[in-house]
């Protein structure tokens, strides 16, 4: 297993050094001057420029400029902000809970409908209910999740009421972040419906984001369980008299689950995709809507920063999965 | 001589034809493959013959009909069938004149990531060797960062517009198909047939296109339908962001950025736009199961 390990992080670490030349290469890549990209100035005197420039170490050659810039990341300094001035990990920092409450809630509904399912569809193959239910799943992993969004919204926000269409909590209730987490938050504040206006806020955008995932988790647990349930010791399983709950859930669902482990690894990146999205229709105050934001205000050094943070935090994501895939079936290891 | 040689084409050409047929006869068993398929030739005719079926211009604002409603709601006109938009443009017209947009974006983003995919996948998986870990190194890269996410910065780079999305697009879609042709051509290369080709002198530009490539198509085939899909919905996407299409093309996604802000007051101008979207790229990965299942050798059931 150790061996495991030190085989996946020599592939990790070359690939970490080629997201963080991509990082630093897109400022270097845009079009017009660095120096007034990175600083936010547009309009300067020549002295003004080279002054930033040497402030910058812009005026270094370029492969100085990358040991520089590898350094700080690696000592956490991703630079700042050009319109807030604050640093850049600081501000993923605070942002970052958010999107992780989010992609929790989205993966814990996607798995606890999306195995169920995928395993009663495997079951009762070719029935009714396996097709409505897979028919059910293909319409979620077809779905433009933005528009998906924008339905609920109409709906329950709008003709219905019951939830708020924004936001995390209510403007009525205030505390201070304890966690970063707005349901633990709430509930630590004692504050008199904080919880529930964390969950309203919560529940739609969490489905949103739930959508592809469960779709692709249902789909893969039930062709998994196709395959396994036509293996011979399922057969011997029955054969002995075991009952049927006993086959599926103890003899094949635990096969079924490897090849389903790591399909809910790979949904990490999907989710932090989708939660670009998510978060810019609800007005969540998470990582990707820090992105969209940077972006149109063309906040570069932030863009830069949060790619690369992104990235490496999809890398760390896929090892732990691959690890684990390790773990659940030896044979991989080799 | 003559003879055989013409005995030969003929065999092929019926080999082709039946293995065709045998192609169809697994792909419509699938109900939903076939229907798939229907809707994805009813888009194509709809995209083609835009100008003719659509009643209206997509661009044509008529003052005097602002956010009118589908025509069987109450205050709805029969001239404009799916209501119109914020600014009197009919909607009807602009979806259909949008399905060129998808269709096209489809097309050619699937085109460039395929051909750049088994391109650099031949080309890993025959030669081996530091060639390989490079483009494979350089493949994982590519797939550490969310699509959409590369997507957006990139277009952040070159500038919003349909052309820098979809070449963004096209470029987070390549690494599967690297890996794909690199994966099928290593399973080929040792096959006595690929040997006996090499033997005859073969050079190895004939070997990778002519010997091997033909031999993995099946996988690909698949994976160009999902790119298919997935490319639309990407693009779609990034003009609902603001950076794919710009105003006033009628492109699905764009339509969507424009209507958000009446959403709770005028349904119609999201709803249309997004369900065209969601029927397309469904359509889409019908067909894409069923191609799976037909091309699968483990799922026929002879």
């Amino acid at each position: 297993m150790f061996g495991f390990l030190l085989r996946r992080l020599a592939v990790l670490i070359p690939t970490f050094i080629g997201v963080s030349i991509i990082a630093f290469a897109f400022i270097r890549l845009l079009p017009g001057d660095p120096v007034a990209l990175l600083s936010g100035e547009r309009v300067m005197s020549p002295e003004r420029h080279a002054q930033i420039s040497a402030q910058l170490g812009l005026d270094r050659p370029m492969v100085i400029q990358y040991f520089d810039y590898l350094g700080g990341v690696l000592t956490g300094d991703f630079g700042s902000s050009i319109v807030s001035k604050t640093p850049i990990l600081k501000q993923f920092l605070a942002l970052f809970p958010a999107t992780v409450e989010l992609s929790l809630c989205a993966i814990v509904i996607a798995v606890v409908i999306g195995i169920p399912a995928g395993v009663i569809a495997a079951i009762k193959r070719g029935s009714a209910i396996d097709q409505s239910m897979m028919g059910v799943a293909l319409v979620g992993y077809s779905m433009p999740i933005f528009w998906w969004g924008l339905l609920l919204i109409i709906l329950f926000s709008g003709i219905l009421q019951w939830t708020p269409v924004s936001g995390r909590i209510s403007l009525m209730y205030f505390f201070k972040p304890v966690t970063g987490f707005m349901l633990i938050d709430s509930l630590i504040s004692g504050q008199k419906g904080a919880f529930a206006s964390a969950v309203s806020h919560l529940i739609l955008p969490s489905i949103v984001l739930a959508t592809i995932p469960l779709a692709v988790i249902a789909r893969q647990t039930r062709s998994a369980m196709l395959e396994v349930l036509s293996e011979d010791y399922i057969r011997t399983a029955r054969a002995k008299g075991l009952s049927p709950f006993r086959v599926v859930s103890l003899h094949a669902l635990r096969n079924a689950m490897i090849p389903v482990i790591t399909t809910i690894g790979l949904q990490i990146g999907v989710m932090l995709a989708g939660a670009i999205l998510t978060e810019t229709i609800f007005s969540w105050p998470g990582i990707g809507k820090w992105m969209v934001d940077s972006v149109f205000r063309r906040d570069y050094p932030v863009i830069q920063g949060g790619l690369l943070l992104i990235a490496g935090i999809i890398m760390v994501v896929n090892l732990i999965v691959d690890l684990l895939y390790g773990l659940v079936n030896p044979r991989i290891r080799h | 001589m003559a003879d055989t040689a013409k005995t030969q084409v003929v065999s092929s050409a019926a080999l082709r034809r039946q293995m065709l047929a045998e192609f169809w006869f697994y792909f419509s068993e699938n109900r939903g493959a076939v229907i798939g398929l229907f809707v994805f030739v009813a888009l194509v005719i709809v995209a083609v013959f835009a100008s003719v079926i659509a009643p209206h211009s997509p661009f044509e604002q008529y003052r005097d009909a602002v956010l009118v409603p589908p025509a069987w709601l109450e205050g709805g006109r029969s001239a404009y069938l799916l209501g119109t938009d914020a600014v009197g443009r009919d909607i009807l017209s602009r979806l259909i004149y949008g399905a060129q947009y998808s269709l096209f974006i489809g097309l050619f983003v699937t085109t460039l990531s395929l051909t750049g995919g088994i391109l650099v996948g031949l080309i890993a998986g025959y030669y081996r060797g530091w060639v390989d870990t490079v483009i494979m190194r350089l493949m994982d890269i590519i797939l550490a960062f969310p699509s959409l996410l590369l997507a957006l910065v990139l277009v952040a780079i070159l500038g919003p517009s349909l052309t820098n999305g979809m070449i963004a697009i096209a470029l987070t879609l390549q690494p599967h198909f690297v890996r794909l042709t690199r994966a099928a051509v290593m399973a080929e290369k040792t096959r006595d047939y690929v040997t006996a080709a090499r033997i005859s002198g073969a050079g190895p530009f004939r070997l990778m296109f002519r010997t091997i490539l033909p031999n993995c198509t099946a996988p690909l085939i698949v994976q160009a339908t999902l790119s298919f899909s997935n490319a639309i919905l990407d693009a779609a996407a990034l003009g609902f962001l603001g950076m794919g299409a710009q105003p006033p093309a009628p492109e699905w996604g764009t339509m969507l950025a424009e209507a958000r802000e009446f959403i709770l007051r005028a349904w119609w101008v999201v709803t249309f736009p997004g369900l065209a979207i969601l029927i397309t790229v469904l359509a889409i990965n019908l067909m894409g199961d069923g191609l799976r299942d037909a091309l699968d050798p483990k799922m026929k059931r002879s």
